[in-house]
């Protein structure tokens, strides 16, 4: 059935046909019937990644196959979302080994964007642990492969937005943990200086990130607070979260009720907002216990919170730089500071070192921000593309919708190689999407 | 714990249902015609839910066979769900015999060989609950659906009579109408929102009606005043029109 079908971006909307198979023969007769054709999860990359003249939905393909509790290891289908993971594993003792800022994502998109969470810097990006996994390719063929088995087929998945086929199954492994609470520290930094350097003092933390203030100029430019975090010990718990350690939070607050008309969203607006947010640490120094929850996950609890950003949604911008290019960040947040494209606060972290085939991390600085759709905004964001290029960095393909062709091609080194693996794999090139058109990846 | 059989587990509906009673702790007994989605739909329960989760393969359109499993699959259930159906459309039943003789044969012949052979032992044993996933379709026969529509008739009726001679027995049995659900089943049709379930608010609605030892119940309410409406309109009217 053709629908509309728009990420979590709302931009932009593509017209497709749907399919939702449950059991993994219905897949492989729909991958080898279809054409023109991309896999997709929950829906949750920002941009183009997932939408295609058909889409092949993975939500129903979403059954566990096995659970080692003993070595932590998790063998489900990609459908699986990370939070009903997060329900299976916890209360045994196990946690994600990897997490991006959202539970709302499939594990088979977590596998095809390769994500990052707040401890990229000490266990790298979520294919560093996968075991194996099985990939579809368009025509049908299943083959499982790892790190060992297809190594090629293997990294030109992982990240690779689904354009060698669908990711089916995977198996990866866990990371032990004796409670569900995060033992966590937040840092006031009064401006970018500041930041740079506690991400230095701070490296050895496990997880990670800081909201940075990208409205504020002047003296308290780049003014942000560090969250860092650590898994909480049994003895580190009150005694009342000693009662139930592995507790598993599940929950939903409210749902966003409507798009936001855009004339809410304002420099105005934003700025109260993000004034607040940095008011509300009143010391410059927290430290406490909570649950993973509003640790990992903060904004889940908002229902489709993308509805704030109006119908005519947003885009998210997220890039890195190499860690020596402190002046680059600077000079780019400089002029988005400048240039008032009001955004929410925006999320600053530094990576660890990886050089895989088509991942996004590089050791650096990577931002991220939300900015509404609006005139003059792609005009804006292609000026900083060519900055992010002349520091040496690159843009995220799962949140990017509007990137040109040439800004990809200069800025992923093994790019050949991705392509020469595409073609091995999907030489038809029947598997295809908005963004690799757009990219030049696929012929349109 | 308590056991639930669900028959026909493949299905979307029959998924929410399993586990739905596997978040309350009752062991699962899972039947359908295809092993390989059967074992999957049975791992994934034991680890999700940790429960007691078994399987048993039968084809709804095999008679015989399936009244011989359902007279001897141990432990008898607490409650049986009949879930399977198959629906093609009428037009398709129309032209082609094999598709109409499946739509009858699955939906009432099938679903009454095995729904015989459980109550027969639930009757001698005194307890438990057979639940009928019907149709509203089975309520007046419009040209868009009868042949499955009468199929499902013929089920609503079979339900009302084996629940008058299980009442004897202490057994009880709830009939079940969902209305439109957003399943694989209706994939391509486009269906009103307000009047469409999910597989999960049907899940819940049988869990429900089970408990509170419902007859008849229609899962988004209204539907039980469509339906009052639609069998009201005289036939002479009725037959004119395009439903």
């Amino acid at each position: 059935m053709k629908r509309n079908i728009t990420n979590w971006g709302n931009y932009p909307v593509e017209h497709a046909d749907e399919y939702q198979p449950a059991f993994r023969d219905q897949l492989q007769a729909l991958a080898a019937e279809k054409k023109d054709w991309i896999p997709r999860g929950n829906g949750r990359c920002y941009g183009d990644a997932s939408l295609a003249p058909t889409v092949i939905t993975t939500t129903k393909l979403n059954r566990f196959i096995s659970f080692d509790t003993l070595n932590g290891i998790l063998d489900c289908e990609s459908g699986v979302t990370l939070d009903q993971v997060l329900e299976v594993i916890v209360p045994k003792g196990w946690f994600l080994p990897v997490t991006p800022g959202t539970k709302l994502i499939t594990i088979g998109g977590a596998v095809g964007s390769d994500v990052h969470g707040k401890n990229h810097h000490v266990d790298g990006s979520f294919s560093n642990h996968i075991v194996d996994m099985d990939v579809i390719l368009p025509g049908g063929e299943l083959i499982v492969c790892s790190p060992d088995a297809h190594a090629d087929l293997f990294w030109a998945t992982c990240g690779g937005m689904g354009l060698t086929g669908l990711i089916s199954r995977v198996k990866f492994r866990l990371k032990k943990i004796e409670t569900s609470y995060i033992k966590q520290k937040q840092i006031k930094a009064a401006n970018l200086d500041e930041i740079i350097r506690l991400f230095e003092e701070y490296k050895d933390y496990t997880y990670s990130v800081a909201w940075i203030d990208c409205l504020k100029k002047g003296k308290g430019f780049g003014r942000s607070i560090l969250m860092l975090g650590e898994h909480a010990q049994l003895s580190e718990l009150t005694l009342a979260q000693q009662q139930q350690p592995l507790k598993v939070v599940n929950k939903t607050l409210f749902r966003f009720p409507v798009y936001l008309p855009s004339i809410f969203l304002n420099k105005l607006s934003i700025g109260i907002f993000n004034f607040l947010f940095y008011l509300k640490n009143t010391k410059k120094e927290i430290n406490n216990v909570v649950p993973y929850e509003p640790f990992f996950y903060p904004l889940d609890v908002i229902d489709e919170w993308n509805k704030m950003y109006g119908r005519k949604g947003f885009v998210q911008y997220q890039f890195v730089l190499p860690l020596n290019q402190k002046e680059g960040l600077a000079n780019i947040l400089h002029r988005i500071t400048e240039r008032g494209f009001a955004s929410f606060l925006a999320v600053l972290k530094v990576f660890g070192k990886q050089d895989t085939m088509i991942g996004f991390p590089m050791e650096g600085f990577t931002l991220a921000l939300d900015i509404p759709i609006r005139n003059g905004l792609f005009e804006f964001l292609d000026e900083m593309d060519k900055l992010v290029l002349e520091y040496g960095g690159r843009i995220y393909l799962s949140k990017d919708a509007r990137m040109k062709a040439h800004t990809f091609q200069q800025s992923y080194p093994r790019l050949q190689e991705f392509k020469q693996t595409i073609q091995k794999y999907n030489g038809q090139q029947v598997v295809h999407s908005l963004l690799s058109d757009r990219l030049q990846l696929t012929p349109q | 714990m308590p056991t639930v059989l669900i028959l026909g587990a493949g299905s979307d509906v029959a998924q929410a249902i399993a586990q739905a009673y596997a978040a309350k702790g009752y062991s699962i007994q899972l039947a359908a015609r295809n092993p390989a989605q059967l074992q999957a739909i049975q791992k994934d329960i034991e680890i999700r839910y940790r429960v007691e989760c078994s399987s048993v393969v039968f084809d709804a359109a095999d008679f015989a066979a399936s009244s011989a499993t359902f007279s001897q699959v141990q432990p008898l259930a607490d409650v049986a769900v009949c879930v399977f159906g198959y629906l093609d459309t009428n037009e398709q039943s129309m032209q082609h015999w094999p598709e109409a003789e499946k739509t009858i044969a699955v939906n009432y012949t099938g679903a009454v060989a095995v729904c015989n052979a459980i109550a027969i032992r639930m009757a001698e044993r005194g307890s438990g609950t057979i639940v009928g996933i019907s149709s509203v379709a089975g309520e007046r026969g419009r040209q868009s659906n009868f042949l499955y529509g009468s199929a499902k008739a013929g089920f609503s009726v079979y339900l009302d009579g084996l629940r008058n001679w299980l009442f004897h027995k202490s057994v009880h049995v709830v009939t079940v109408k969902p209305g439109f659900i957003k399943t694989k089943m209706t994939d391509g049709l486009i269906l009103p929102p307000l009047l469409t379930a999910s597989p999960m608010q049907v899940a819940k609605a049988v869990v429900h009606a089970v408990d509170k030892k419902k007859n008849t119940i229609y899962v988004k309410w209204f539907w039980r005043y469509i339906m009052l409406i639609i069998k009201c309109v005289p036939e002479f009217v009725f037959k004119k029109m395009k439903m």
